[in-house]
């Protein structure tokens, strides 16, 4: 089972967390348009590489988190505060 | 060569050495009329459809591995079309009319089977959701058939239906037009029709990029095998169609998940139906050779592996056991997973792509076997003649800047 590190708690299973997807999203202004807005809320890279995601540790402390992660071989390369900015670019193989 | 009982006999008489292989595996040419960038069940289907219906013969079905080896030889094999919204049932239902006649068409036995498709109610809520969903396929012309838990009973008896089960069952629903079809059967078929017509198949043959003309309008493909110039360009990869957007330059509303499917050793005939649960968020059915094909939920990570994570297996397992405690010495003889393409409202996009010349049909998320035959129908519709195809008209990439969802989230089945 794939084990993710909660900040706070340490080593954990996949399944004591939600993915909640993309992180790093920023809201549009309220005067943007329709076209702004759909891709704010639905638009995304959806990147076969590095893709920089938030996790919560949801049946633990509730922490939520930041997390680097490759989409093909899962590995997880950081993980980073809600705040902080990503360690390393988001870039697909 | 037609396949016909006739043909196996005198194969019978000749040790079966007058079999041909069913496609060609030509050089690329230069230049195509349409090249659709996928061999899949939807790009196979398009290719199919383009030579037949519109007689645009000169087409390359382009494919990085083999042929049906993505999502299309990694279903659940299950057809049925009780969707919800007036603008799916009639997308579905067309499909699975095809369907219905395509072993005919095709002249190759995509071993249909209509035994019935039930969902499962838990609650008195989800009687009432079920209520709901019936009358809204009889609205939309599509036939379903509320069911007493005792009628579940009789139609499934390996179904644990005691009061005391994880998930009690009250009750459920049937259509019965529901089923399976073999996955693999329906490429082969797809395939084989469509290069008797002409088309070419070109496997091992990566696209690894666009190349663009006069006003941004796509010319060619870059692949291993070298440039292919075409006048129309068509995506049908799934899962990885956020990759080929992003060789041409534009994004998509998508999310790719891994979804996880498996199979037990084979058995004695103990299922007739496909049962879905959800409650249990699981469905199964028995395959022609025995064994039970288990489905689930996603694993709820965006994910380009074709594996799936352990944590889901073990909820899908516990799920598919909680249904048929009798199932619970089977051993598990495959499980594997496919990259599906989510979009938000569970609902497809046919339709053309902010690059002029390029064209997509993707967004089936994780119920794209049951449309190959409609995904191919009406994308093979939009590369011939550049307009939408009627069915297609409400699942175009720009709902999602309108707004106008066809939120089927909750009508697909499971809750993913």
């Amino acid at each position: 089972m794939m084990q993710l590190e909660c900040p706070c708690c340490g080593r954990r299973d996949e399944s004591e967390f939600v993915c909640a997807g993309t992180t790093h999203i920023a809201r549009p202004p309220p005067a943007a348009s329709d076209a702004q807005w759909g891709e704010y809320l639905f638009f995304r890279d959806n990147p076969k590489g590095v893709h920089l995601e938030r996790w919560r540790h949801s049946y633990g402390c509730g922490l939520w988190f930041n997390v680097a992660r490759h989409t093909v071989t899962h590995e997880i390369l950081a993980v980073y505060a809600m705040t902080d900015p990503p360690p390393l670019p988001a870039v697909a193989d | 060569m037609r396949y016909s009982a006739l043909a196996l006999v005198r194969g019978a008489l000749t040790a079966h050495r007058h079999w041909a292989p069913a496609w060609r595996s030509p050089e690329p040419k230069s230049a195509y009329d349409v090249v659709i960038v996928g061999g899949g069940g939807h790009g196979l289907a398009t290719a199919y459809y383009l030579a037949k219906n519109h007689g645009i013969r000169n087409v390359a079905v382009v494919e990085r591995g083999w042929l049906g080896g993505g999502n299309t030889g990694r279903n659940t094999t299950v057809v049925r079309s009780n969707y919800l919204y007036p603008e799916s049932a009639r997308l579905y239902d067309f499909s699975l009319r095809l369907y219905e006649r395509l072993a005919r068409e095709l002249n190759f036995n995509v071993m249909l089977s209509q035994r019935g498709h039930i969902m499962l109610a838990h609650s008195r809520h989800d009687l009432e959701s079920l209520t709901r969903w019936a009358n809204a396929m009889y609205m939309n012309g599509i036939e379903a058939q509320l069911l007493t838990r005792a009628e579940v009973g009789e139609l499934i008896p390996a179904l644990d239906l005691s009061a005391d089960a994880r998930f009690p069952v009250l009750g459920g629903f049937l259509q019965r037009r529901g089923g399976t079809a073999r996955h693999d059967a329906v490429a082969w078929g797809y395939a084989r029709a469509a290069d008797a017509l002409g088309v070419d198949i070109l496997q091992n043959c990566e696209v690894t990029g666009f190349v663009k003309g006069p006003g941004g309008r796509v010319i060619a493909v870059e692949t291993g095998r070298g440039r292919i110039a075409a006048e129309r360009v068509g995506i049908a990869v799934a899962g990885h169609s956020s990759v080929l957007a992003k060789l041409a330059g534009f994004r998509l509303p998508v999310t790719s998940y891994a979804l996880q499917a498996m199979v037990t050793e084979p058995l004695k005939p103990r299922l007739d139906k496909v049962v879905i649960s959800p409650g249990t968020g699981v469905y199964v059915s028995q395959s022609d050779k025995g064994e039970m094909v288990i489905g689930g939920g996603l694993d709820l990570f965006t994910s380009y592996a074709q594996r799936g994570s352990f944590a889901v297996l073990q909820g899908v397992v516990a799920g598919a056991l909680a249904m048929f405690p009798s199932f619970s010495r089977l051993r598990l003889l495959r499980h594997w997973a496919g990259i599906v393409d989510v979009v938000h409202d569970s609902s497809p996009i046919i339709g053309p792509t902010p690059v002029p010349g390029l064209y997509i049909n993707c967004g089936w998320g994780t119920g794209g076997f049951k449309a190959i035959p409609v995904g191919g129908w009406t994308f093979a519709h939009l590369l011939a003649t550049g307009r939408t195809h009627e069915l297609a008209e409400p699942f175009q990439l720009e709902r999602f800047i309108s707004g106008r969802l066809i939120d089927e989230a909750a009508a697909s089945g499971i809750t993913h």
